[in-house]
């Protein structure tokens, strides 16, 4: 499965964001912004380029807007109530309270005062709000079976957020404009390590360190303080809302300390109003400036009033905050005009102007700004450009892209050439892939992919426990770097069936499970090996070293003690059965071999059976290690078998038996062994060896018998 | 009074504790997802009765817990019942005990029973409608209309009103309500509010619209105040102090006034002083909740000549609403509080099972899936190498990875490169996390720990043969490699063996019985063979 990212605006450029993501059958819109540059069709993304463009509805999933820019929500109006989209859309919630102001703030601009034809009208403004879902931060919000977001506080301005997006297993997270550095009411961009297959971050300020905030703060106050000390008047031309309460709250505070009279004006009652909003919406600001609400809150400026338009030539010094930014035209265009022929005056130009505005214009401080062939304003007064913008700058780019560690990332939101120097270094200082797509191009990103199964408690817990016991012994040995831990190798069984989720189970478990008995596969091979001595002295040399203590009251004879010898092993056998969940009796039970043998002996054996059941486990054990001592001729094979060997394999003398890996083996003296495929008499001299191993074995052990039977066990 | 009463008035924490124990809180929005331990998610999500008051979800890798404490489908204050975000739980904890106290909200046995048969599909279809309806939400509307319309009365009459509710929404209300009715009554009464924690409160009460109902959101968007009493304090028509003794509050003092002073039983503020003052005044009026012991709470003010109005505010769940909610909801296993089984009746239709729980006493809740819902990443399923089992309906292949837990969701991954030079090495050390345990378990027992090493590691690298042998199709199988056997059968007392003697190309005899195969042969080629042709008509993995 791939994402799919369609970016429709601010592709290597600022203004109009809009990026379309498709993957796992959901389309989502980030953002759906205006580009202020443009008076043509160019201002709104071009929405047709969307796959299923006739119905919007079926096409996108729903749409998320980050924050109440112009440029980042602009043309939703008009995609909902021109062009129809009738489906869920997302924003926080002081972006659903503010979102309105700055759209109606905006239509006003263009029409009362531009004369423009009017893109969508106040009622329609209210009708795509109603459409509007509001979120709050981190609330995981299910769009539908298949899709989840997410906010995450962005700084940048009140109700900003960045939004985590989940469709199965596919991630995205799409920053919007954020700020990784807290100022004056806004905390810093918060989000968690989402690992996350794409990321989206703007780019404003991609190849750009910034200075402190306080020294910014510090050269806008003094460039305002000194403008209205010598009796000149200060425009900040500004959008009414984010930026306009930061730089109140900052003149508002320098005023109380500097115990100032001169007025600060607010441009229309639309800022007072919007003020009302922040008072309300205080949660979202920073956290100092939250503690401080009951007491007082922030936004309720002392210094702050009304202007009123006769004002605009009145003489005397005063501070006006005028809508629109950018000195894009309206009312701060106008006061503009009034207030730049004289030399006493201030513009302060806060933050990003984009392309074609007059406050774009005059970031070249230029002496003349030509507005059409009748309007020349001499242009004489001071300017003072604010590096005030709420984004973020390189460091903070990259200081988010490391936190949130994605696969892929797309930059948009910025200028190409800045672009590219961060992609490059994206790439070699996080060696993470980085694209930067213009408008209107695709860039399609792999995403993890998972397929869903069911994992039995057993498979995890094997799996799992150990982890966590390694994990303590660490953190007990003082080894606290989990880092540095050694990944554990999880092994098990995926069992596939048609139309059900596949199941991983424990190996232990898939027999039960599959509702069957293992089957197992041995070989076994019973022949004789050299010994250069009568069968009847191995008996006596078996007899003088006092084997089988037990039986020797009885008449022994080796026979009898070989008897005795797979009797026991039946015996253990039969105790695996009566109690397979011992651990001792699931170690007899690796010798399979011998399991073997002794379901082949005879009725005696039956009927010992039938007398050792009724003793107790502890005789048991005692006569097990009596009967399995060793056998002289086998202990010198053993010997023998591991010098040939070396300390290579896992070779071992156990009850009576040389094992090795799962091979077994005891000396047989029955005749009629089922295994011995060559007859007795010809090995006078010989003893038999009876061989079984399990299949897997079958190399080892084939070796071992040829080995075994070049083998002269006489010579010592 | 004798000591031991005593003991009751010590100080059991301090406003230094109080804030100590509150930095450990940690603070969730509604629907916002935490991971404990990684493996729990908690999940908290608006249960309508007080602001920001929860019903939780808590999610294990097998099963979901939905606790659901007492709930308020509409409320005017604060944000609704989120009941349709408790879909899906498995198993529901229902502690909604305001039933206790809400005599009034009792259903009949009789009228439950008649409900229970012919009027089911019915009562399926209404279920939505009667969860969603209104009326709720209007009787409390009711209610605060009623109390105002009292005390609105009592100060017209010359009397003050004593308001000690402790439900923060509901006097919000009730407050804002109040000062409509006193304006529409032209009346110039003033309102105090004494309580230390009041001015925080109405600050607070006006800065958070997410944790609000609908129509106060709604403000928010038209850019009001949340609460009409930001406006009333501008105005001066309320006045907010402390306590009694607040300087400032002589001078704004005047009667006959309203006051909100609440304790939750009268005891402890400046209720206690209003109390005192005001009790032999027959036009005074007292408005207090319903609580446990009403002649207890006023005993200390008897004789008492004010008039008491006593009310109860909507704090639960309507015990006609659970099984509607219930059949919504669709939980597995819900589990009622014991002493509400004479009041819920469970139905034998139900599709759920019902527990009762009762207090100091462990409920074993039973398990309702085996396995762990996880996920398997791609690369490795891609790696995987399937075979068909015999019976043709399964394919089983063995896979080997790193589970990653992340966020209560099991991953199993691949394993990373940087390991897998160590693969060989970290199994080792596994292996002797396994021995030494074992051993440790040897040894308890006295026995041989060398034992134990060997189990472990025939464990993990057995290859497992499962199925019966059928010996006509190994011979086929043996005939397709050029060997030639003769069956031989044997019935034996348990069930079926028989053997297969080989003579060519060498001797060579193979065993079978129902769970295992033993071939014995000293030629190695002729066992390869043998083997492979077993193996093939076995399931093997």
């Amino acid at each position: 499965m791939t994402i799919e990212c369609l970016v429709l605006g601010a592709g290597q450029e600022v203004g109009k964001s809009c990026v379309v993501v498709t993957t796992g059958g959901k389309r989502i819109m980030f953002d759906c912004g205006m580009h202020m540059g443009y008076q043509d069709r160019r201002r709104y993304p071009n929405f047709s380029l969307i796959p299923g463009s006739n119905d919007f509805d079926t096409a996108i999933t729903c749409i998320i807007i980050t924050h109440f820019h112009l440029d980042h929500i602009g043309a939703l109006p008009y995609f909902t109530e021109v062009l129809g989209y009738q489906g869920p859309i997302y924003m926080t919630y002081p972006t659903k309270a503010l979102a309105p102001l700055m759209l109606e703030d905006y239509r006003k601009v263009m029409v009362d005062r531009r004369g423009e034809k009017e893109q969508f009208t106040a009622q329609q403004i209210q009708g795509c709000m109603k459409k509007v879902t509001a979120v709050d931060l981190k609330q995981t919000v299910q769009v539908d079976k298949d899709l989840e977001i997410r906010a995450y506080y962005a700084g940048h301005v009140i109700g900003a957020a960045m939004f985590y997006a989940k469709v199965g297993s596919c991630t995205v997270v799409y920053t919007g404009d954020y700020n990784m550095t807290p100022d004056r009411h806004l905390g810093a961009a918060q989000i968690d390590r989402l690992y996350v297959d794409l990321l989206i971050t703007e780019s404003t300020y991609a190849n750009s360190v910034r200075e402190s905030k306080l020294a910014r703060e510090r050269d806008f106050l003094t460039a305002v303080h000194k403008c209205v000390a010598g009796g000149g008047k200060v425009l900040i031309p500004i959008f009414a809302l984010g930026r306009a309460q930061e730089l109140c709250m900052l003149l508002d505070d320098f005023w109380e300390r500097m115990n100032l009279k001169i007025p600060i004006y607010f441009s229309a009652g639309l800022t007072i109003q919007a003020n009302m909003y922040y008072k309300i919406l205080i949660g979202w600001t920073s956290q100092k400036v939250k503690d401080a609400y009951v007491t007082r809150n922030a936004f309720d400026f002392k210094n702050v009033c009304d202007f009123d338009r006769s004002q605009m030539t009145a003489p005397g010094p005063c501070v006006l905050f005028a809508t629109p930014g950018m000195l894009s035209g309206g009312f701060s265009l106008e006061v503009f005009k009034q207030w730049a022929p004289s030399e006493m005056n201030l513009i302060c130009l806060p933050g990003y102007c984009v392309y074609g505005t007059v406050g774009n214009k005059l970031m070249s401080k230029p002496k003349q700004i030509i507005l059409d062939d009748k309007t020349h304003i001499d242009v004489r007064c001071q300017i003072h450009q604010l590096a005030f913008t709420a984004h973020t700058d390189s460091k903070g780019i990259m200081d988010l892209i490391k936190h949130v560690s994605p696969r892929q990332v797309v930059l948009v939101h910025g200028e190409r050439p800045n672009m590219e120097i961060l992609r490059e270094r994206i790439k070699s200082e996080l060696t993470i892939e980085c694209h930067i797509p213009a408008n209107h191009e695709t860039v399609s990103v792999p995403s993890t992919q998972i397929v869903k199964v069911d994992m039995t408690k057993a498979f995890i817990k094997h799996n799992t426990s150990m982890m966590r016991r390694r994990v303590l012994d660490d953190i007990i040995e003082g080894n606290k770097t989990l880092t540095g831990l050694p990944s554990k190798v999880a092994e098990g069984i995926i069992v596939m069936e048609k139309g059900k989720r596949a199941k991983i189970v424990h190996q232990e478990e898939l027999l039960p499970f599959l509702n069957t008995k293992e089957h197992e596969v041995h070989c076994s091979y019973c022949f004789p090996v050299y010994v250069g001595i009568q069968s009847g002295e191995v008996s006596m040399a078996k007899k003088s070293e006092g084997l089988s203590i037990e039986r020797d009251s009885k008449g022994s004879s080796m026979q009898k003690d070989l008897d005795a010898l797979s009797a026991e092993r039946n015996l253990k056998a039969f105790m695996v059965e009566k109690d397979s969940r011992s651990l001792l009796e699931r170690d007899l039970e690796a010798l399979p071999a011998e399991r073997n043998l002794a379901s082949s002996s005879g009725t005696e054996v039956a009927i010992e059976i039938d007398q050792m059941s009724e003793k107790s486990e502890a005789l048991f054990a005692e006569r097990c290690l009596a009967s399995l001592d060793r056998h002289p001729l086998l202990h010198l094979l053993f010997l023998k078998l591991k010098e040939w060997i070396g300390e290579v394999e896992n070779i071992q003398e156990l009850y009576g038996c040389i094992q090795l890996n799962s091979m077994c083996i005891h000396v047989c003296g029955n005749e009629d062994c089922p295994y011995r495929t060559e007859p007795a008499k010809e090995y006078d001299r010989a003893l038999f060896f009876c061989c079984s191993w399990s299949w897997v074995d079958e190399k080892l052990a084939r070796r071992v018998v040829s080995f075994m039977k070049d083998l002269d066990l006489s010579c010592d | 009074m004798n000591g031991l009463d005593l003991v009751n008035w010590q100080c059991l924490y301090s406003a230094a504790d109080v804030k100590v124990c509150l930095k450990k809180v940690h603070t969730l929005r509604y629907a916002e997802e935490v991971c404990y331990d990684n493996t729990l998610i908690i999940k908290p999500f608006s249960s309508g009765l007080e602001i920001g008051s929860s019903n939780w979800r808590i999610s294990g890798p097998r099963r979901n817990l939905m606790y659901l404490t007492s709930s308020v489908f509409e409320s005017d204050h604060t944000m609704d019942f989120d009941y349709r975000s408790l879909q899906g739980s498995d198993v529901i904890l229902f502690s909604d005990c305001s039933y206790v106290h809400n005599t009034e909200y009792k259903v009949p046995c009789t009228s439950s029973a008649s409900l229970s048969s012919d009027c089911y599909s019915d009562r399926a279809n209404n279920a939505a409608e009667l969860l969603s309806d209104n009326s709720e939400s209007l009787k409390e509307m009711q209610k605060i209309g009623f109390i105002c319309s009292c005390a609105v009365n009592s100060v017209k009459a010359g009397g003050c009103v004593l308001i000690s509710i402790g439900r923060i929404g509901s006097s919000l209300v009730l407050l804002e309500q109040l000062s409509l009715m006193l304006d529409s009554s032209d009346l110039k009464i003033p309102i105090f509010l004494l309580s230390t924690s009041a001015e925080e409160m109405l600050a607070f009460s006006n800065v958070i619209p997410e944790w609000l109902c609908n129509q106060r959101q709604q403000k928010l968007y038209s850019g009001e105040a949340l609460f009409s009493h930001t406006e009333l304090l501008g105005a001066k028509k309320i006045h907010v102090f402390p306590g009694v003794d607040s300087p400032g509050l002589i001078n704004a003092w005047q009667e006959p006034c309203i006051v909100f002073s609440p304790h939750w039983n009268l005891r402890i503020g400046p209720v206690v002083h209003l109390l005192r003052r005001w009790r032999g005044n027959e036009k005074c009026l007292l408005v207090i909740e319903h609580m446990m012991d009403t002649d207890i709470a006023l005993l200390p003010f008897k004789p008492l000549a004010m008039k008491v109005l006593q009310c109860s505010f909507l704090s639960g769940i309507r015990l006609d609403k659970v099984q509607p909610l219930m059949e919504k909801l669709q939980p597995k296993i819900v589990l009622y509080p014991e002493d509400s089984r004479i009041r819920v009746l469970p139905d034998d239709r139900n599709l759920y099972t019902i527990l009762y729980y009762t207090k100091n006493e462990t409920v074993r809740i039973p398990c309702l899936r085996n396995e762990i819902e996880a996920e398997l990443s791609k690369d490795l399923a891609i790696g995987l190498k399937p075979k068909l089992l015999k019976n043709g309906s399964m394919a089983i292949a063995r896979v080997k990875g790193k589970i990653n837990l992340n966020l209560g969701r099991h991953l199993l991954g691949p394993v990373p490169e940087p390991s897998r030079t160590f693969q060989h090495e970290d199994e080792k050390d596994l292996m002797d996390v396994v021995s030494v345990e074992n051993s440790r378990i040897f040894q308890r027992r006295g026995d041989l720990p060398v034992l134990a090493e060997k189990s472990s590691r025939i464990f993990h690298n057995r290859v497992v043969h499962w199925g019966s042998m059928d010996p006509s199709m190994l011979l086929v199988a043996l005939e397709e490699r050029g060997i030639n056997g003769t069956l031989v059968k044997h019935e034996t007392s348990s069930g079926f063996s028989c053997k297969i003697h080989v003579s060519e190309p060498n001797k060579a005899v193979i065993d079978i019985s129902g769970s295992s195969s033993v071939i014995s042969t000293g030629d190695e080629s002729l066992g390869a063979l043998i083997l492979e042709a077993v193996s093939s008509t076995l399931d093997s993995i």
